[in-house]
């Protein structure tokens, strides 16, 4: 184990590596661990994930560097992810867009300078009937209008919650969803990567 | 005009149907039971054949041909279910993954006992952490209850299953590349044969399905192959969850049988399309599919063979309406510009290709596009996919790249003169804009 990792954190690699026949299976997984404990996937971040699964640094680097999800910069505490894929496009995402980097003060693929909140416009998020959507830390909401894109921005900024939760957020800027999104979830991102335990940032309060 | 197979439960109780108590509360694992209880491995496999079902994440592969596939004796076998779903346009497994986990994970176990298979794994895309909880959640029910773990209900038979959350790739869809993902590697497809069926993930046979196609297998057995097979067209057996999105009133996803015209998907249960606009064209199959139109297309019928005799295919059963507002140009760009992003760059074609078809398509778009960027968007295009026809020819390893022609060649057939008319020069476009002192052509 990695020992600079949180205690919790180490705990969370174990119980992954346990899962699958071969332990290179666990880098992605690992990826995301890592990134909660450095805040980002750092180059020391992907060095422990080689160190977990026998792989070289190099290796893991190639694995992190495919994907869009794993940050290899520091991002904001709330990565507000714009769908602009075509149904979004459709449906005016390209000015929920623009809404949120005019409100948040910076363009797509920036962030704020106190390092609150991160803006990138992302491909299909699978929210297609709820078009336009947005996600915060990959908590969805659908239904999105430029002026309560605004809204969202500016409660990140005042009451920068702990926990985001899909449902609250929804309830609150959201408009219609793909479908009936059905009993209120418990769990909510602590970060910014898919709550999601063991690897992510599951947090089992109630909502 | 809908018929609720795998949406009954999620329809008729949505404050729970994705708890155990309420599954087992509307018949959920009986299929289970009889399956391990008076079933033979065989005997489940040869009714998911008579079902004739098709695969129902994009290529509509017969399940029961793939299965049969496998080789005799080699062990371990895996089986794999494919919820990466990231095609534009497509919402159902997601769907189904938050609203009823456990017909997901009932029929994994059925399949895995079909299959001899001892662990399972589901690959759900990154962006998809709440239908991962669900599921995670249902597993954790399931095993709870004796379903999932060592000696299922009593049978003798083991299984795990793993729940693997993406990073963030659409080529990852594609079932090669879901291994290689799940393997730990960059999400990159390997070339086919050897299938996965022959030596998939860790080089061991392995069954890759899509979250709906294996959702459907309770039922199946519960109510036999047979019966199955009779709903609907005969090469389209059973229902589909179609994702409806763009400019429709009513979006979101409808259980549908084959057979419905594009006239009652579009206008009835859809709703029509949004502010009382009028139908330009729509996109029959998720992103990759060449596009439809009224004047040909409308009152043609919703089945694989029908769409695929009128040059496109029912893919995911994503279906994205366009208005007669819409920029062809605007929409043929923002397909392409997927692509581009989603290219895993393994093959030149597909990723110089997508590159430059996004890069001509957004020259003209700014207003620099030149008469000859027609003809060299179709030269393009012809490059990734010789011949522009449908299913494509290949030149790549995968259809990522050949799928991105898709658009291009649809927009291009039906709305050349629209084209046309935003380049400078041709049509009514205005002159190029200048900016700064700078040349027109500039880009």
């Amino acid at each position: 184990m990695s020992s600079t990792w949180s205690h919790e954190n180490q705990q969370r690699a174990e119980e992954v590596l346990g899962k699958y026949p071969e332990k290179r299976s666990a880098v992605m997984p690992l990826l995301y661990i890592a990134a909660l404990e450095h805040g980002y996937v750092s180059t020391d971040a992907m060095r422990e994930v080689a160190e977990l699964t026998g792989l070289t640094p190099a290796q893991v680097q190639s694995v992190a560097s495919f994907y869009t999800m794993y940050y290899r910069e520091p991002v904001g505490k709330y990565v507000v992810s714009v769908c602009t894929s075509i149904s979004c496009y459709l449906r005016g995402a390209d000015d929920v867009l623009a809404a949120i980097e005019d409100e948040a003060g910076i363009l797509d693929g920036e962030t704020t300078p106190d390092g609150l909140i991160s803006v990138e416009h992302v491909e299909c998020s699978g929210a297609c009937g709820g078009a336009p959507a947005v996600s915060v830390n990959w908590e969805l909401i659908e239904g999105l209008e430029p002026d309560k894109a605004r809204d969202l921005i500016k409660w990140l900024r005042d009451a920068k919650p702990e926990v985001v939760f899909g449902d609250e957020m929804q309830l609150l800027f959201g408009g219609r969803p793909s479908f009936d999104w059905g009993p209120k979830e418990t769990e909510g991102a602590i970060a910014p990567l898919p709550a999601f335990s063991p690897y992510g940032t599951a947090k089992g309060e109630k909502r | 005009m809908t018929t609720s197979i795998l949406l009954a439960r999620m329809e008729a109780h949505p404050s729970d149907s994705n708890t155990i108590a309420r599954y087992l509360d509307t018949g959920g694992y009986t299929a289970l039971r009889k399956a391990l209880s008076k079933m033979d491995p065989a005997d489940v496999t040869a009714e998911v054949k008579a079902s004739n079902i098709r695969g129902r994440g994009g290529a509509s592969f017969p399940t029961g041909v793939k299965w049969g596939f496998l080789p005799p004796d080699t062990r371990p076998r895996y089986l794999v279910v494919n919820g990466d779903e990231s095609e534009p346009g497509t919402f159902k497994d997601r769907m189904l993954l938050e609203r009823d986990p456990h017909q997901l994970v009932e029929g994994i176990i059925i399949s895995a006992y079909a299959l001899d298979v001892h662990q399972a794994f589901v690959y759900i895309r990154g962006e998809y952490p709440k239908p991962a909880r669900r599921l995670q959640r249902a597993i954790e029910e399931a095993y709870e209850a004796g379903y999932l773990g060592e000696n299922i209900l009593g049978s003798g038979f083991d299984l795990e299953v793993t729940v693997h959350l993406g990073g963030g790739a659409y080529i990852c869809g594609e079932e090669t590349a879901l291994l290689s993902s799940l393997e730990g590697r960059r999400g990159e497809p390997r070339i086919k044969p050897p299938f996965p069926a022959i030596e998939g993930l860790y080089a061991k046979p392995t069954i890759v399905n899509n979250v709906e196609t294996i959702s459907n297998v309770p039922w199946i057995v519960n109510n036999g192959g047979a019966k199955y097979a009779a709903i609907g067209p005969e090469t389209s057996s059973g229902t589909r969850v179609m994702s409806l999105s763009g400019h429709v009133n009513k979006p979101g996803d409808y259980e549908v049988v084959a057979g419905l015209t594009w006239r009652d998907l579009i206008y009835d249960i859809g709703g029509g399309i949004l502010d009382g606009r009028e139908l330009k064209a729509w996109v029959p199959g998720g992103a990759s599919a060449p596009w439809f139109v009224p004047g040909e297309h409308l009152d043609t019928p919703v089945t694989i063979d029908d769409i695929a005799k009128h040059g496109s295919m029912i893919g995911s059963g994503a279906v994205i309406v366009m208005d007669d507002s819409t920029n062809v140009v605007g929409a043929a760009h923002r397909l392409v510009r997927f692509f581009s992003h989603e290219s895993c760059g393994q093959c030149t074609p597909c990723r110089e290709g997508t590159t430059w078809l996004e890069r001509i398509l957004s020259r003209i778009l700014d207003g620099y596009g030149r008469p000859e960027d027609l003809d060299l968007l179709l030269d393009v295009s012809d490059n990734i996919s010789p011949g522009l026809r449908w299913p494509p020819a290949m030149t790549t390893i995968c259809p990522l790249g050949p799928s991105a022609t898709a658009p291009v060649v649809s927009m291009m057939r039906y709305f050349r003169d629209e084209v046309e008319a935003m380049i400078p020069g041709l049509g009514d476009a205005d002159p190029a804009p200048v900016e700064d002192g700078e040349v027109a052509d500039g880009r």
